[in-house]
């Protein structure tokens, strides 16, 4: 069974520390995507499972056998990497085939699988050729068909198309989905991307400063980031985040700051009101949360919870999205006690509407922050509860 | 479309460049005039152009022979052959691996080792004469060939082993890690990714070492003292004596002495453009 188990897995040099504790376990046949903005470890994390980078503390397991001191060659496993990394002077079909030469594959073996994957691929007419003479998108699928015909038990993209154009980028990125429905095979990702992090996983694991984040399908990373972080990084445009104070009011709670007044009743959000109330007092009688909501999530209403003053607007044809300010808007307020991991959105409120919607530049609009679909953290940025879906 | 408007050359270029051109060439037309000039004696007359077409003093170097009917100038002409292309493979075999260690691994003494490496190459050469000498000498290696080889391939380790580190540097290192993941070692890595896109730096080191080797005297006179185990230079040099000067024979062996250089670097010049490594990476 080709799992992959990260326990505990620590990466250093020197004094920077690079991967902390991280634990991950990719189930057999599974497409997991790592995460992260540039920088936050994920290259490095597959470098060490790929057996290039050493591991500094922790385990790694591919199948029942830990790797940790196996060498790249005895993991059976494939990488490709951002660069291609093709050899200049072997053509395609000798690209292909190195990898099962060194293994001393019978040549009648090595034809056949370097033919099934130049199909698969649309390489057939490209096996002659020098990596000089092709393409970035047919590079990019030599690079995978390399991988492909070692039939290895785990395959590792490094930020497989973050060289190509946007247009190639996301027919390669089907054709990564089809491959792997096809071979079913456990795949780990790592993108910078969050449309193919969502596209393409069974599990995202979201990745900040070496530290992960949050590890959960697709919809669940989006419907229930674990924190603030996760909550601004997947989604475009970002989850709105606003600091408030809690205070109790006659049926409920009300939610205030940053120009927004947000009430509660005791008909709405019961499991964002329980959490909210669940929390300590501060001396006023208010508590300290910071309220999430995405953009799609607020609405043009008659009445609203803040006045949305608008400031761009830019229709994309299936949505236009709406940025603008709330009046009464504290432009510095934040809780002062967030980790600095957790960051804090503190941009403008950001809006989705339908193209139909007419606002322009300066209007003021009434805004109502849809009940069932808020999120609250805590002031160190950690979810709270929910409103939507299981808890 | 009009053409673009051609810029008159300036003349002051030409003015120096002109003479420093005539000063370059004019030893080398010299040589050949004396080398055609015939056995019969030279004229002192300072025009470098041939005066006659005489291949007299070719045919006299050519077909020498010792005292004892031996073909000297075969003897000498293979000894300079063996001792450069011996001294070829020794430098480039050791600079090759020695490039390669300083330039992917991490070990005690790499800077200190590439450091020591240049220093070498700031001394004149004739400093290491005497100490090579006593060296060969306890070794066994005067008056040999190999010992000849041993010592130029040592002199032009240094440079080969600058120059390809420097090669070796502008390789992607994803394409090791690549090859090393398909199922390479580091040996197989080295010889059936690094050396192939190495062409055009081997080609430049080995051509050096050829070179250095095969035009080198004072070494070559100090160690060798049978006439039959000299190398070409120390032949030519020996024309022009004390008593005997022989000018034509000089010139003209001078010249047979230059051909497999100028073959050599003709073999080598496709090599010696590089652009093997485009399109792997990225592109
Ligand atoms: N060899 C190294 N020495 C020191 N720091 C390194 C080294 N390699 C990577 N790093 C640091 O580790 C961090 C994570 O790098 P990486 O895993 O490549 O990030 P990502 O792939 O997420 O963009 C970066 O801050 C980088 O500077
Ligand atoms: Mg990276």
């Amino acid at each position: 069974m080709a799992t992959v188990e990260l326990e505990d897995l620590e990466k250093r040099y020197g004094d920077v520390h690079v991967v902390r504790r991280l634990n991950l376990r990719v189930a057999h046949g599974e497409f997991v995507v790592l995460v992260g903005a540039s920088g936050c470890g994920k290259s490095t994390t597959l470098r060490m499972v790929a057996g290039l980078d050493s591991v500094t503390a922790g385990t790694i397991r591919i199948g029942d056998r830990v790797v940790n001191e196996v060498s790249p060659r005895d993991r059976d496993i494939a990488m490709v990497f951002q660069s291609y990394a093709l050899y200049p002077h072997m053509t395609v079909r000798e690209n292909m085939a190195f990898g099962l030469q060194l293994r001393q594959t019978p040549a009648a073996e090595i034809d056949k699988r370097v033919r099934a994957a130049a199909t698969m691929l649309g390489l057939t007419d490209l096996l002659g050729r020098k990596p000089a003479a092709l393409s970035g998108g047919q590079r990019q699928r030599v690079a995978m068909g390399r991988a492909v015909v070692r039939e290895p038990q785990v395959f590792l993209f490094d930020e497989p198309l973050s060289n190509l154009d946007a247009k190639l980028r996301v027919q390669m990125r089907l054709e990564i989905a089809r491959l792997h429905r096809r071979l079913g095979a456990t795949m780990v990702y790592v993108t910078h991307d969050q449309v193919e992090a969502m596209t393409l996983a069974d599990r995202i694991a979201v990745m900040h400063e070496g530290l992960l984040q949050q590890c959960a399908p697709p919809a669940e990373v989006y419907g229930r980031p674990a924190n603030t972080y996760v909550a601004t990084f997947i989604g475009s445009p970002a989850m709105n985040l606003w600091p408030v104070t809690a205070t109790r009011d006659a049926d409920g709670l009300c939610l205030r700051g940053n120009g927004l007044d947000v009430h509660l009743d005791a008909a709405a959000a019961e499991r964002v009101r329980a959490a909210i109330e669940a929390l300590p007092q501060d001396g006023a009688g208010g508590r300290e949360v910071t309220l999430g909501v995405r953009p799609e999530d607020v609405d043009v209403a008659a009445i609203g919870d803040a006045v949305l003053a608008v400031d761009v607007v830019e229709p994309l044809g299936a949505e236009t999205i709406v940025y603008g300010q709330f009046d009464g808007h504290e432009p510095a307020r934040a809780h002062g006690r967030d980790p600095p991991t957790l960051q804090r959105h503190e941009g403008p409120a950001i809006v989705r509407v339908a193209p139909s919607t007419q606002m322009r530049a300066g209007d003021k609009v009434p805004v109502r922050l849809r009940r069932d679909r808020l999120h609250v953290f805590d002031v160190h940025g950690l979810r709270l509860a929910h409103a939507d879906g299981p808890p | 479309m009009t053409p673009p408007p051609t810029a008159r050359p300036a003349l002051w270029p030409h003015l120096l460049l002109v003479p420093v051109t005539v000063a370059t060439l004019y030893p080398v037309l010299y040589v050949i005039k004396l080398a055609f000039s015939g056995t019969g004696g030279v004229s002192a007359s300072p025009w470098p152009f041939p005066t006659a077409a005489s291949l007299d003093a070719f045919a006299a170097v050519v077909q020498r022979t010792d005292a004892d009917g031996r073909w000297i100038f075969g003897a000498q002409f293979g000894n300079s052959l063996v001792v450069a292309t011996a001294a070829t493979a020794i430098g480039i075999t050791l600079s090759c691996s020695a490039a390669y260690a300083f330039a992917r691994f991490d070990f005690p003494g790499r800077r200190f080792g590439m450091i020591a490496f240049l220093a070498t190459q700031m001394f004149p050469g004739i400093l290491t004469m005497i100490p090579l000498y006593v060296l060969m000498q306890r070794l066994g290696l005067l008056d040999s060939m190999l010992g000849l080889a041993l010592v130029y391939s040592t002199t032009s380790v240094p440079f080969c082993t600058w120059t390809l580190k420097g090669w070796f540097d502008t390789l992607p290192k994803e394409l090791e890690e690549s090859a090393r993941i398909d199922g390479a070692t580091r040996l197989q890595v080295f010889t059936r990714i690094i050396l192939p896109l190495s062409a055009p730096a081997v080609a430049v080191t080995a051509l050096f070492s050829f070179m250095t080797a095969w035009n080198e005297f004072v070494l070559a006179y100090t160690f060798l003292s049978d006439e039959a185990a000299w190398t070409l230079p120390v032949q030519i040099r020996a024309f022009v004596g004390d008593k005997d000067v022989q000018w034509a024979l000089f010139a003209s062996s001078s010249l047979i002495a230059s051909l497999p250089v100028i073959a050599l670097f003709y073999a080598l010049e496709k090599h010696l453009v590089g652009g093997l490594t485009a399109g792997g990476v990225k592109g």
